[in-house]
């Protein structure tokens, strides 16, 4: 069996499988964690507290203008990063391809020459993350392995798919191979690391949110 | 078919026919292109090949279709009579010859004995091992002693088609008679693999010219075959290939897209993962080739292209193989056993988790204050 047919094959059948596993059981061994009673009278009622969850979820994704100086450009840089990403993985007709094969439903795609210009960007906002991640004193004290490996599997990832697009770097099957593979390794990392965030982020602003409007406090 | 191929060259046979050096040049001119090699090489094959003997050659039939046979019959540069009639000496070919049965294998023994180490061995389809052998047999013998036999003295062999380089249909699972290419038989002879199902002529009588001309085997990849061939995909020499790098790709075999000529991608074209030379030499004396009549290319030149999954999946889809092809029930199949087995420790762990809640909620002992 070459690289290729074990990557879309027997390789991406069990990063699947492993990625439903730990996707689920991450969320319900969270989701089922008994929620500490608040003996503290409420200051708000129950619809008052579920809203201030939901807008938590808004105010917390957009920079608080008292400190957009100094967070605004991280923000940017979050923001773009993952905007390119999406643009990348949703609108490429080769990604459609293999999303649709998986669903069984399609949308129509971004001329190659577009999404190229997208990857590249992407690419180098991946480069600036890391270089702001090292050179940030406190991101780098709070940064560990989970932080560099989620970086180095999604940047493996981009870069095997600009290579296997412009069939630089070696033949085709191996770029594309090699491009598979490194997603089923990500698939397969993602429910175990800081890539779980996709999943967890909206729920626990939400959580934030709500608790904190219990207590008063506007998020 | 004759044995004289110690006394006449290809200069002389091509004399004795009133062929004039101006022709042959002009001959080997061509040949020389169609194998891509630089202009100046045909005068130097020329020079070469107007003193090379002419080889003897003996063409085996084992586990095949004689597609590629029919295949080489159609060759323009040179044509099959050019080629056996004065490039090489075509001493045994069960299927081209007049002679059969008994007479037919007393030419190739005689071949065999006469030309020992100097012939030039073609092997069609994939060799059987499967029942001793019994599921091909000629003359009462099996393909695997044949084969092993007129091995023993050939001075290089030739494997032309995909069964007998990489054993191709027939070894394709389940592999019922246990066929395997000719590689996995005879190890201790140069082996020049012209895969294809079938080959292009040109390339089989291209690989052989210019074999005939300089006596060596040629520059191979990884899979043994000749590198001026099979150097390039065929995606990068495809005439559509523009349309991918913008992203242009035919939905179905007759929309829009299909009818402008755009790139066959998405509709399973294995054509940027196959190495060949259909996208240049094209067929039938290079007048088109499969993606140019608008059908994907099958990966044909390919090692195990039969067990690679559907013809008309894109090469970036998922693949499942024996399991069939990926499809949104099959997704759910894995997701949901994935989900489930992921649902029964996610259950588990929130019941450890919640324990442990339950622990670090309980007034410790050692805390509790002392009554007195």
């Amino acid at each position: 069996m070459d690289l290729l047919s074990f990557a879309r094959g027997t390789g991406l059948k069990v990063a699947l499988a492993v990625f439903c596993l730990g996707v689920v059981w991450r969320i319900l061994a969270f989701a089922l964690l008994r929620i500490r009673r608040d003996l503290n009278e409420p200051r708000a009622s129950v619809p008052r507290s579920l809203a201030g969850g939901v807008l938590a979820i808004g105010s917390r994704s957009w920079p608080h203008p008292e400190f957009i100086g100094r967070t605004g450009a991280g923000e940017a840089l979050g923001y773009s990063y993952h905007l390119g990403l999406f643009v990348v993985v949703l609108l490429f007709g080769p990604h459609i391809t293999f999303l649709g094969s998986l669903f069984g439903f399609t949308w129509p795609a971004l001329p190659s020459s577009v999404i190229s210009v997208i990857s590249v960007l992407t690419f180098t906002l991946f480069l600036a993350v890391l270089f702001r991640r090292v050179t940030h004193p406190v991101l780098r004290m709070l940064s560990n392995f989970d932080d560099y490996f989620s970086w180095f599997i999604t940047m493996l990832v981009i870069v095997t798919g600009l290579a296997a697009t412009a069939h630089v770097g070696g033949p085709y099957e191996t770029l594309l191979g090699l491009h598979i593979l490194s997603f089923d390794v990500l698939l397969i990392w993602f429910p175990f690391g800081k890539l779980m965030h996709a999943f967890y982020i909206f729920p626990s602003r939400a959580i934030n949110g709500s608790l904190l409007a219990r207590k008063g406090a506007v998020s | 078919m004759s044995h004289d191929t110690e006394e006449i060259s290809v200069g002389e046979m091509l004399r004795r026919h009133g062929i004039s050096r101006r022709s042959f040049i002009k001959f080997c001119t061509a040949a020389a292109s169609a194998m891509a090699l630089p202009p100046l090489m045909g005068p130097a094959m020329a020079a070469q090949l107007v003193n090379a003997r002419r080889p003897s050659v003996i063409y085996l039939s084992f586990q095949e279709c004689t597609g590629c046979l029919e295949s080489l019959t159609r060759s323009f540069a040179p044509t099959i009579e050019n080629l056996i009639f004065n490039i090489i000496s075509l001493d045994y070919d069960d299927t081209l010859m007049a002679a059969a049965g008994g007479a037919a294998d007393a030419a190739r023994a005689k071949a065999m004995q006469e030309n020992f180490g100097k012939y030039v061995l073609i092997v069609d389809g994939s060799v059987p091992t499967g029942a001793d052998g019994g599921y091909c047999t000629a003359g009462g013998r099996s393909a695997v002693d044949i084969l092993r036999e007129a091995s023993k003295g050939a001075a290089a062999i030739v494997c032309v088609g995909t069964c007998a380089a990489f054993g191709g249909i027939p070894l394709a699972d389940p592999n019922p008679t246990q066929a395997w290419p000719v590689t996995a038989i005879v190890g201790d002879k140069p082996i020049i693999n012209v895969s294809g199902c079938p080959p292009i002529p040109e390339v089989i009588t291209g690989t052989l010219l210019q074999f005939v001309a300089t006596g060596t085997v040629p520059d191979l990849d990884e899979h043994r075959r000749p590198k001026v061939f099979f150097g390039n995909t065929i995606h990068d020499r495809c005439y559509r290939r523009p349309f991918y790098d913008q992203g242009k790709f035919a939905k179905s075999f007759d929309d829009e897209g299909a009818r402008n000529g755009w790139c066959l991608y998405e509709l399973g074209c294995k054509g940027p993962t196959t190495y060949n030379a259909c996208a240049t030499l094209k067929w039938n004396g290079g007048t088109s080739f499969p993606i140019e009549s608008g059908h994907g290319c099958l990966g044909c030149s390919e090692p195990g292209f039969w067990d690679k999954g559907s013809f008309y999946s894109a090469l970036s889809t998922p693949a499942w193989g024996k399991a069939g092809e990926a499809s949104p029930a099959s997704v759910l199949k894995i997701a949901g056993a994935g989900a489930v087995a992921g649902g029964v420790i996610g259950v588990a762990a929130a019941g450890l988790g919640r324990l442990r809640q339950h622990r670090q909620e309980q007034p410790s002992v050692d805390n509790e204050p002392k009554g007195g």
